[in-house]
């Protein structure tokens, strides 16, 4: 009997070897942890259940019969973050490179199967060569089986993917399909095709960092949500957004214990808004200060500035924060915000995660670079992914919201539950001096006409009260009462039921 | 008394003002520019006037719109502040011709003291020490030795047409004055076709030590001990004191003799200070006398219980003095640290922009001023004195169009050590951010050693930062205190998390209490031991650390006691640890259980990228003009490109030999900090 027991002890160690210390060793010097080392790191500590420790490649093609580690380059299992469940599977570098092979991806289908059954999130740590070439289409099929369960999961279960290595070819369609792709600077990259096919075809020379480095993904392409300095940081974070998400589409998101004031007062926002009404300031600002504890998780920080979108909590509770920026490009919308804007709100909606937008918005970005990449379609995104949210929405408008951009940004006509302005808000089809030079046209001439229409159309529409008058915002609120004022709303809206008509699913314009 | 009182003046120093008058059940009148309409002083005074645009040129020194302002207010009185118009005869000579009183002296005693030569000439002849000199030809060496002689050693032989260290000597004896007197002729009649010499006494180790006077038009006169303002940056005055831990009671009292004397003299009558110039043997000469309300004069408020800005006003009444010479006892120790909006660690550019935060220490009362009722704080009553004039508020804008100075910060004990210490923690206190300034370089001088031993000179910045301040290294007592406060703070912040709700039952998280500690590339392992009041760190190399305080997760604040002596840290978050601001440093806490240390310790040192081939936009400006272009070979010092930033032309120079590889900005681009002007091969 002891023999036996023993003989458990031996295979699970030489399995939690992985491809041996000298691999482990030369995964180290490259600044990388192994994949065990990584899921110490996501999960609480000595909470981690394996699964398929024993798990082997059945491939006899050139000669891999001779080398079947057990776990086949994947560690998979689940253990808790703060206690709650999660789901994790971890490549391992230093077993053929972390290739994916026919029982690779089935340990990975096997958890993800379970995380939907029992509505619990799937993190995946890739670091990955690729496809096992040796198993051909075998591998392929795998593939396709895990990017169909990321497509089921969606919108069921959080998905969260961390690329701690590379991640090529076709591999890159997992985690494209999660929720959030974080990335470690310097040792991960991303990329259909790699440098060497580039160049080959294209006869562009490019560094594979250049290609899809976190750099690369985080400012320029937006595949990626954030990217950190080291695996020890990205994993830390990780845990950090965890705490913000629900487990699953069932779930209200959740909330934990807080240390601030529901009414706190914040006097200096009654002067965040610059007296020339062309002065950029700081929506990040407003945001930490109506935040609880002055905490915020941002989304996409570094792509398409001039939209911010993240996660706040207030009274303990997630919310998913959406606002312009007039820091950048004046805070105004344009392909890239409204398309990670649309992103983030519908990932708020399918995980009941209620919304709060902050608002000053001067329009749409106007040219042809925008027209012809198809801002109106791109655009059309966000203006859709508020529309059909369901979860409570709480808008405050700051200062500017004119034009089409006013509609979109979560306003009262597309089921806006409370809809707030600050005294320094100006709700308008448009600038004053645009639309006196389109009403008044007969006086373009005289400059002093015109100056004086401007005058008078400031003083009737730069305010929120016409919009009040006609119920379209709900009350205009002292900038200092913010956090109070939006914490009530929210405190409210607890128990907000709202369904959309039965579908198969809608047609957003992608 | 007046009724109603303008304060041609803005920031703290009209803030302070309005509190006096307040007190005193006098009327406030403000002025203010453009910028100025949300400012402190306006809030605070019982009315405010508009007096024009942003510059101080075309608004607060505008002599017309001041007084148009007082005709339509009704004010009385004026009381200039500092600066601006307070030492100006012409505004002062107007006041009198409409019949409102200056809070200040009489015209004449402005004139007199205003002109440097004047001045000394008076001092003179009113017995006032001044730098003995020779200031006729002097013909030969011998006569340059014997004049030397007269006036003592060192003397500084100097060039009249010299400038810039040229045809300038030190001599400490006979030899070096001959040898001095002829180097000194040549180089003039070479530099300058001038080769007139004079010789005056050269002051070694100076120390820049003044005297508080107030008269009032009765004849009366006292002094009110000194101030300490050696350490100054560019002949800007950063840390004051009172008393001056260099002089004796027999210095004190003939300076402030002399002092009263030269006053007297002049028919002075307000607060006025008379600036001495004193060397390693106490020997003292007189600079020059301002004829207004000090900066600094909080400080001898603080040790002497007398509200000055009071008896300014009393003075301008015409109220005899009550107080007289018998009255004046220096008891303790203040020190004033001057906050301003400049960046440290950017050569003390000065830095603009909206408060975000700013949130200075409670103030509290205690020493003479408070037990005069003279105190103007209202907090309660403790052993150390926190005093805080300031005119800027959270959410408030620093302006490009003024002073940079945004607080005077003062702390009070009865011994110097202790009002270091007390200072020491106000100024970790304070939370300033949205804008670069200097409490991190206050809290480093806090901590000098040349500063708290008393033993410095008006050179001390410029010898002890000479290549500017770059942060703080703490000693290794200091990280274990915070180290010790972190690991507490790091637990509870912990727990917190394991509360949040969706967890599995029976299978929570459970934090343990062995945690390994890394700051300012050091590592402490230590054991917590928590108990409901606070916790007790165990170190694995060393004494056990008490921790007490009442720090939350999220408070930006944490003011802890670590064996029972205050610590106070600014805590940020940064990821996967704490940002960490006290005494001056500015560090990356991490608190990791043992396993995540042995984890993180894999992980390589990120080096920062190398910009020393980079020119980076120092401020946040717009470019005005580019010298050079790709392919130039530059010279070290050679102009490069020219920054305008507020209203300032920055002109950004070669810091090497190198050729111009790209550039990156053209006349006209909005740049912001550290964005890449251009690049060198």
């Amino acid at each position: 009997m002891k023999d036996i027991l023993t003989e458990l002890e031996t295979r699970r160690a030489e399995a939690r070897l992985g491809g041996g210390q000298a691999r482990i060793d030369a995964q180290h010097k490259r600044g990388k942890l192994t994949a065990r080392e990584r899921i110490e790191l996501l999960l609480d500590e000595g909470s981690f259940e394996e699964f398929d420790m024993f798990v082997a490649h059945r491939c006899t093609d050139f000669g891999m019969e001779k080398q079947r580690p057990a776990g086949d380059g994947v560690v998979t299992g689940w253990g808790t973050i703060n206690g709650r469940m999660v789901y994790v599977f971890s490549q391992d570098f230093t077993v053929f490179g972390g290739s994916l092979s026919e029982t690779h991806a089935q340990k990975i289908c096997k958890i993800m199967d379970m995380a939907m059954q029992n509505g619990a999130p799937v993190i995946g740590i890739n670091d990955s060569g690729g496809a096992r070439i040796q198993e051909g289409v075998a591998s392929l099929a795998g593939y396709a089986e895990v990017f169909q369960r990321n497509i089921m999961a969606s919108g069921v279960v959080p998905q969260i993917s961390v690329i701690m290595g590379p991640c090529a070819g076709g591999a890159v369609y997992s985690p494209a399909m999660t929720d959030f792709i974080f990335m470690v600077r310097d040792t991960s990259y991303m990329f259909v095709t790699g440098p060497d096919v580039v160049k080959t075809v294209t006869n562009e020379v490019v560094t594979a960092e250049e290609l899809g480095g976190a750099s690369t993904h985080t400012k320029k392409s937006s595949v990626a949500d954030g990217a950190f300095e080291n695996d020890v940081e990205a994993l830390a974070e990780v845990r950090r957004l965890v705490d913000f998400l629900p487990l699953n589409n069932r779930e209200k998101p959740p909330v934990r214990p807080f240390f601030d004031e529901p009414d706190r007062v914040e006097a200096s926002l009654d002067t965040l808004i610059p007296e020339n009404a062309n002065s950029p300031y700081d929506m990040k600002e407003l945001i930490v200060k109506t935040a609880d504890e002055g905490d915020f998780y941002e989304i996409q920080e570094d792509f398409a500035k001039n939209i911010i979108t993240g996660f706040i909590r207030l009274e303990g509770q997630t919310v998913g924060v959406v606002a312009n920026q007039p820091m950048v490009l004046a805070g105004c919308l344009d392909i890239d915000s409204s398309r990670k804007a649309a992103r983030f709100v519908r990932f708020c909606d399918c995980f009941e995660i209620p919304i709060l937008t902050f608002v000053d918005v001067p329009g749409f970005l106007p040219g042809t670079g925008q027209e012809y990449g198809g801002v109106i379609k791109h655009g059309a995104k966000l203006l859709f992914a508020y529309g059909e949210a369901t979860v409570p929405k709480v808008t405050v408008i700051t200062r500017k919201a004119y034009g089409g951009a006013y509609d979109v940004m979560a306003s009262k006509h597309i089921r806006g539950d409370f809809n707030y302005a600050w005294p320094t808000a100006e709700i308008a089809v448009m600038g004053a001096k645009g639309a006196t030079e389109i009403i008044h046209r007969a006086d373009l001439g005289d400059a002093e006409k015109i100056a004086a229409h401007t005058r008078d159309y400031e003083d009737r529409f730069a305010n929120p009260f016409v919009a009040a008058e006609k119920g379209f915002i709900d009350e205009v609120i002292m900038p200092h009462s913010t956090r109070r004022r939006v914490a009530r709303a929210f405190a409210s809206l607890r128990n907000k039921k709202l369904t959309n008509p039965w579908k198969k699913h809608d047609n957003i314009p992608l | 008394m007046f009724k109603k009182i303008l304060i041609a003046n803005r920031g703290e120093i009209a803030c302070r003002v309005i509190k006096t008058a307040r007190k005193m059940g006098i009327q406030t009148v403000a002025i203010y520019s453009d910028a100025d309409r949300q400012a402190l002083h306006v809030q605070m005074a019982d009315e405010a006037i508009h007096i024009g645009p942003p510059p101080a040129n075309q608004s607060y020194i505008v002599i017309d719109k001041v007084m148009e302002a007082i005709r339509a207010s009704g004010a009385e009185a004026v009381h200039p502040g500092y600066g601006f118009l307070s030492e100006n005869a012409k505004f002062a000579e107007a006041l009198d011709a409409e019949g409102v009183a200056f809070v200040g002296p009489p015209v004449k005693a402005i004139e007199a003291m205003g002109d440097k030569i004047t001045s000394k000439k008076i001092a003179q002849e009113a017995g006032v020490s001044t730098v003995p000199g020779y200031m006729g030809l002097i013909e030969d060496a011998d006569e340059a030795v014997k004049i030397s002689n007269e006036i003592g050693y060192p003397v500084m032989i100097k060039a009249s047409a010299g400038g810039g260290g040229k045809g300038m000597r030190i001599a400490w004896n006979d030899e070096e004055a001959r040898e001095g007197f002829q180097s000194s002729k040549n180089e003039a009649a070479n530099s300058f076709g001038d080769d007139r010499i004079f010789i005056e006494k050269f002051v070694t180790q100076p120390r820049h030590i003044e005297i508080q006077v107030l008269c009032d038009s009765h004849g009366n006169g006292i002094y009110l001990g000194e101030r300490e303002c050696s350490i100054q940056r560019r002949n800007q005055k950063v840390v004051e004191e009172a008393p001056s831990p260099f002089l004796d009671e027999a210095t004190r009292k003939a300076m402030g003799e002399q002092a009263v004397a030269l006053a007297k003299a002049v028919g002075y009558a307000s607060a006025g200070t008379v600036e001495f110039i004193v060397d390693g043997s106490r020997n003292f000469y007189f600079l020059e006398m301002n004829t207004r309300l000090q900066v600094e004069h909080p400080v001898t408020e603080l040790i002497t219980g007398i509200d000055l800005v009071e008896q300014m006003i009393r003075v301008a009444k015409g109220e005899a003095l009550t107080i007289t010479q018998d009255d004046i006892k220096l008891t303790g120790w203040a020190i004033e640290n001057r906050l301003y909006a400049e960046d440290p660690y950017r050569g003390f550019l000065p830095s603009i922009g909206r408060l975000t935060r700013y949130n200075p220490p409670a103030e509290v009362a205690a020493g003479p001023l408070l037990e005069q009722g003279k105190w103007q704080g209202d907090a309660p009553s403790g052993v150390n004195a926190v005093r805080n004039d300031t005119g800027v508020y959270e959410g408030g804008e620093i302006s490009m169009y003024y002073d940079p100075m945004i607080a005077k910060l003062c702390t009070w004990a009865p011994t110097r050590a202790e009002a270091i210490e007390a200072m020491r923690v106000a100024l970790d206190s304070f939370e300033v951010e949205g804008i670069g300034h200097n409490l991190p370089f206050l809290s480093a001088v806090m901590d000098h050693p040349k500063f708290v031993s008393g033993d410095m000179t008006t050179a001390f910045i410029a010898e002890e930062y000479p290549e500017g301040f770059e942060g703080v290294t703490l000693p290794g007592d200091d990280l274990r205190r915070i180290a010790a406060a972190c690991a507490a703070m790091h637990r509870v912040g912990e727990i917190r998390r394991t509360r949040v709700s969706g967890r599995m039952d029976n299978h929570e998280r459970k934090v343990g209490t062995d945690w390994a500690v890394t700051l300012q590339g050091e590592r402490f392992d230590v054991v917590v031991d928590a108990d409901p009041k606070g916790a007790t760190i165990r170190f694995a190399d060393g004494p056990a650390l008490r921790v007490e305080g009442d720090w939350t997760p999220g408070r930006s604040l944490a003011q802890m006691t670590v064996d029972g002596s205050p610590l106070v840290l600014k805590v940020g978050k940064v990821s996967g640890g704490f940002r960490i601001r006290s005494r001056g440093a500015d560090l990356k806490v991490h608190v990791r259980t043992p396993r995540q240390a042995e984890l993180a310790d894999l992980m390589p040192e990120k080096v920062p990228a190398d910009t020393s081939k980079l020119l980076l936009c120092p401020m946040p400006g717009l470019i005005v003009k580019v010298d050079v272009a790709v392919g130039d070979e530059v010279q070290e010092g050679q102009a490069l490109c020219t920054v305008e930033a507020m209203k300032m032309e920055n002109i950004l120079r070669a810091e090497k030999k190198g050729i111009v590889s790209k550039v990156n900005a053209a006349a006209g681009d909005s740049l912001a900090v550290d964005d890449v002007i251009m690049e060198f091969e």
